[in-house]
């Protein structure tokens, strides 16, 4: 029979071999920039060349002229000038006055930002006519530092000011915390400003269907319901008439898929000029057009008792969200305080953050938004408190973390709509768990030898909580067709993290069957309508409970009808490797294909009234998130010469409740801190002082390579199961990068033997060379 | 007007005929004119490797390369390695060392690779390939997902293996 065939006995907690891989080791995968239509056409966005000032003019009359090209719009051409909307608002703060419009009508306000769109009959075409719009701007001053946009007198980029958003959060007497304190340490640490920089461009192809007036989508991801929603509130059209198809997408980690200009605009000229319009990024574009992430000032106090247990912690943050709110509005900056406090014992605390806008791209999520940046300041704050009270570095953070009795804790704070409630777990126990696996795999040996030999080597630890499993709700359909084979219609969406595999082992064994008769389909607003998308490391938890829930219908539904045609009672069946059948009595026995085909209408097994179909849709809800937790422990070595830092080992200890696919999860570890190797030591976005990127190729943005990542050790821990959810789990995305920032500075400040903290992340070599007090710049 | 040039290539052993755009890159036109789109442009200024192929058997990044040099070569794309359904002992060992995530680097990684175990192919006289220098050339091109472990572990064990089956005698058939 086909499609069923017996697989592990349970599929979660194998290591099952990924979906995906057969098509993407061919080149067979689907990506963006893959699916061409006849009759297309492309498109090409013409950017500011300057960060800000007044846009006298686009003149797009040669640009028109030129040989190939169906047309050139302007914001001018764009009806209602249409702006892109916050998707996330928190905290009830309008940011109204400071959304992006698609294209920029009076005023531009980053190098990069879109003013034109040229389309024509081939690529190349649409390249040289873009560079034929003369654009004339009056250049004002830019303003590049967030602390000087918000000073008064500072440039203006909006009517409303450079604020975008001035907020408290926290609990508790802050004041009577550090009144009381017998010790108060305070620390500055600035994180700079990298981004996701996923491998794959965007891409976009939109297809008008002349007849039915309906349009299909290539190459949204990430929350494609979403974006289909509002792309049909945007164009005025009913949103079953936009079908956004699945498609793979090159790495996502929170930039990719969100909403942004090129998101109208192909779909706009796609409707408009009545023909498929693709649009496919380069790199250059892609450096200054989508989401930057991360760039905050952190300037912390905590205090402490005489045995340095933490009192309170005091907070002020500036964020610097470039020149615009765009989709994720100021999520960024919230999730940064309600996360700051992390796995500790925080009696009292306040934190406060101001949103500016400055004249660089605007920012977004990047993998652990607000974590990498909060972990790697108060770590620092405890590591520079550890020296201070004389308390050796682990015991200090051993001595705050809660315990298991404290939770669940309550932190009288909301971010994303939700309460902050850590769930469960046991931090302690983890930091323990993580320094012994240190120490066998020989991390302080290690550090002993290479001081002796006269290396500049330090050992760095940081603890840090995550968060994972955000709701509100996750919709799934499990349908079994006639062959016996079960198709998952899933609201996540495929961004190379193995989804397809865990929701087929998900599916499977709430079924019975092995994952290989299963088919996951992701991000296809025609299967499934009511997604979320994939995001905030939710989809194995609210995605994976849906699928779970759908399949755990479809079983009870084949073990109802397999009872009529059994003939048997409900409670006498077992179903198990793709069959129902009678307990005691294995020739009873009708398989998965039998009863999908008995469920066709007309079948004499089905009641009046019944629905045909062996399927089920169901929809998770969740109202809190869950709370994942870990540890990072590095090794580097300092050259305080050319102020090289070497990762010389990196453990990653994280706890996911349960590991559904446990290479999958280490996979996540391993490739998040590679990426928080890049943004600690090597990436960064720089401007000069007119505003212009300097950090516009690979050139120049330096993401690691496999010379610059050592290999990462694992510990994955299933300890601590989520208690808000039917699966346990807890999401594996975002730990691996989560404290990456956090380990480095620690390393780096124990190799050079600093008292005070690192500053500022990137520890790029000039920045090393300056701590360590030697060599020229 | 445009300067277009008649060419002749092979590709994965098949013949194409084609005419291009002299300023037209050899992965646009493997992509777009010809249809091999697992070839991916991931910088297209030569430093990722994403686009990379193999051009009368050496890795070259397509992306760096007009489509009209290719006259007359033989060029390879990862669509090439697969026998039919059957993977390629350095696919199947991307999948079972968790070598890929996204997938997007993986066509250039799996090309770069074959070039390297072309030139260090049982019996070229070359010395067994060390894990530092398999790192090395995994530093050539860019992965944003797997932190190049996977990567590393699989081409270090496809070069083992190739040795090894090669040092064995045939098996009877």
């Amino acid at each position: 029979m086909t499609g069923l065939r017996t697989g592990p006995a349970r599929a979660v907690g194998a290591s099952v071999a990924r979906k995906e891989d057969p098509r993407l080791l061919r080149g067979l995968g689907r990506f963006g920039a893959d699916r061409s239509a006849p009759g297309q056409v492309w498109a090409r966005v013409v950017r500011s060349p300057v960060a800000h000032g007044r846009l006298a003019a686009v003149g797009t009359g040669p640009a028109s002229a030129a040989p190939g090209v169906l047309a050139v719009v302007t914001a001018a051409d764009l009806p209602g000038r249409p702006e892109i909307p916050v998707r996330l608002g928190v905290q009830g703060i309008d940011l109204s006055g400071y959304l992006q419009p698609v294209l920029a009508g009076r005023t531009v306000r980053y190098v990069g930002e879109p003013l034109a769109v040229v389309v024509a009959e081939d690529p190349y075409l649409a390249e040289d006519a873009a560079e034929l719009v003369d654009v004339d701007i009056d250049a004002a001053p830019a303003v590049l530092d967030a602390a000087a946009a918000a000073s008064p007198g500072a440039p203006r980029l909006h009517a409303g000011g450079n604020v975008a958003a001035d907020f408290t959060l926290g609990y508790g007497d802050v004041a009577a915390a550090f009144a009381r304190a017998d010790h108060v340490v305070q620390t500055e640490v600035r994180i700079g400003r990298h981004g996701a920089v996923p491998l794959e461009p965007r891409a976009l192809l939109a297809e008008p269907d002349p007849v039915t007036g309906g349009l299909s989508v290539f190459g949204m991801t990430k929350v494609p319901v979403f974006n289909r929603d509002l792309l049909a509130r945007l164009l005025g059209m009913d949103e079953a008439m936009i079908h956004v198809h699945a498609v793979d997408a090159g790495g996502g980690f929170g930039a990719r898929g969100e909403f942004y200009p090129e998101d109208y605009l192909v779909p706009w000229l796609a409707r408009t000029l009545r023909r498929p319009v693709k649009w496919v990024e380069d790199r250059a574009e892609h450096l200054v057009a989508v989401n930057h992430s991360r760039q905050q000032e952190h300037r912390l106090a905590a205090s402490f008792d005489a045995d340095g247990r933490i009192l309170g912690l005091r907070a002020d943050v500036l964020h610097d969200n470039g020149a615009y709110c765009r989709t994720h509005g100021i999520i960024v900056p919230e999730l940064t305080l309600a996360m700051l406090p992390g796995p500790y014992r925080v009696p009292a605390y306040r934190g406060r953050v101001r949103a500016v806008l400055t004249s660089k791209t605007p920012c977004g999520t990047y993998r652990a938004p607000g974590r990498f940046e909060g972990s790697a300041a108060r770590e620092q704050l405890l590591d520079v408190a550890a020296s201070q009270l004389g308390i050796d570095r682990v015991e200090l953070r051993r001595r705050n973390l809660l315990t298991p009795g404290e939770l669940p804790c309550q932190r009288l704070m909301s971010t994303l709509g939700t309460d902050v409630v850590l769930d469960a777990g046991d931090y302690p126990g983890l930091l323990a768990a993580a320094a012994a696996e240190a120490a066998r795999l020989g991390y302080p040996a290690e550090v002993t030898g290479g001081r002796r030999a006269g290396r500049r080597r330090g050992l760095g630890v940081a603890a840090f909580l995550e968060k994972s499993g955000l709701g509100p709700q996750e919709t799934a359909d499990v349908v079994v067709s006639r062959t016996g084979a079960v198709h998952v219609y899933s609201g996540g969406t495929s961004l190379g993290q193995g989804i397809e595999t865990v929701l087929a082992q998900i599916a499977a064994d709430a079924l019975g069957v092995g994952p290989a008769a299963v088919s996951v389909v992701n991000g296809d607003t025609d299967r499934q309508p009511f997604g979320g998308g994939s995001w905030a490391s939710r989809s194995t938890v609210v995605a994976g409970s849906a699928v779970h829930a759908a399949a755990c219908a479809v079983r009870g539904r084949a073990a109802e009808v397999a009872a009529r045609m059994l003939e048997a009672a409900p409670a006498d069946l077992v179903t198990e490797d793709g069959a129902v059948s009678v307990r005691g009595d294995p020739a009873a026995r009708v398989t998965l294909a039998e009863i999908a085909q008995a469920t066709a209408p007309a079948s004499p097994y089905l009641r009046p009234g019944e629905p045909s179909g062996l399927s089920a849709r169901r929809r998770f809800e969740v109202t809190h998130m869950t709370y994942p937790y870990g540890v990072h422990i590095a090794v580097v070595d300092v050259d305080p010469g050319t102020g090289r830092v070497e990762v010389l080992r990196y453990l990653v200890a994280y706890e996911v409740g349960r590991a559904v696919n446990p290479a999958l999860v280490e996979g996540q570890l391993r490739g998040g801190a590679a990426q928080g190797i890049g943004g600690a030591l090597l990436e960064e976005f720089c401007y000069d002082d007119a505003g212009q990127p300097q950090s516009a190729t690979f050139m120049d943005y330096r993401m690691p390579t496999a010379a610059e990542v050592p290999p990462i050790d694992v510990l994955v821990t299933q300890d601590a199961p989520a208690p808000g959810n039917p699966l346990g789990v807890r999401g594996a995305g975002e730990g691996g990068v989560s404290a990456s920032g956090a380990v480095l500075a620690s390393a780096v400040r124990d190799a050079l033997g600093l008292a005070g903290s690192v500053g500022r992340l990137p520890l790029t070599a000039a920045r090393v060379q300056e701590l360590a007090g030697g060599g020229a710049r | 007007m445009k300067d277009i040039h008649l060419i002749r290539l092979r590709v994965n052993g098949r013949e194409h005929e084609l005419a291009v755009e002299a300023r037209r890159t050899l992965a646009d036109m493997l992509r777009d004119d010809l249809g091999y789109t697992g070839t991916h442009l991931g910088c297209e200024h030569g430093i990722c490797g994403a686009c990379t192929v193999l051009v009368d058997g050496s890795p070259a990044r397509s992306c760096l390369m007009f489509g009209v040099q290719a006259d007359g070569a033989e060029v390879s794309t990862v669509e090439g390695l697969a026998d039919g359904d059957r993977l390629s002992d350095l696919q199947q060992s991307f999948s079972d060392r968790h070598g890929l995530q996204c997938g997007y680097c993986t066509p250039g990684f799996l090309m770069l690779a074959e070039g390297y175990l072309a030139e260090n192919r049982p019996g070229a006289g070359t010395a067994e390939p060390t894990e530092a220098e398999i790192r090395e050339l995994v530093a050539a091109n860019l992965c944003r997902c797997t932190g190049y472990q996977g990567i590393v572990e699989a081409v270090l064990a496809t070069a083992r293996s190739r040795r090894q089956r090669a040092a064995q005698p045939p098996e009877p058939r």
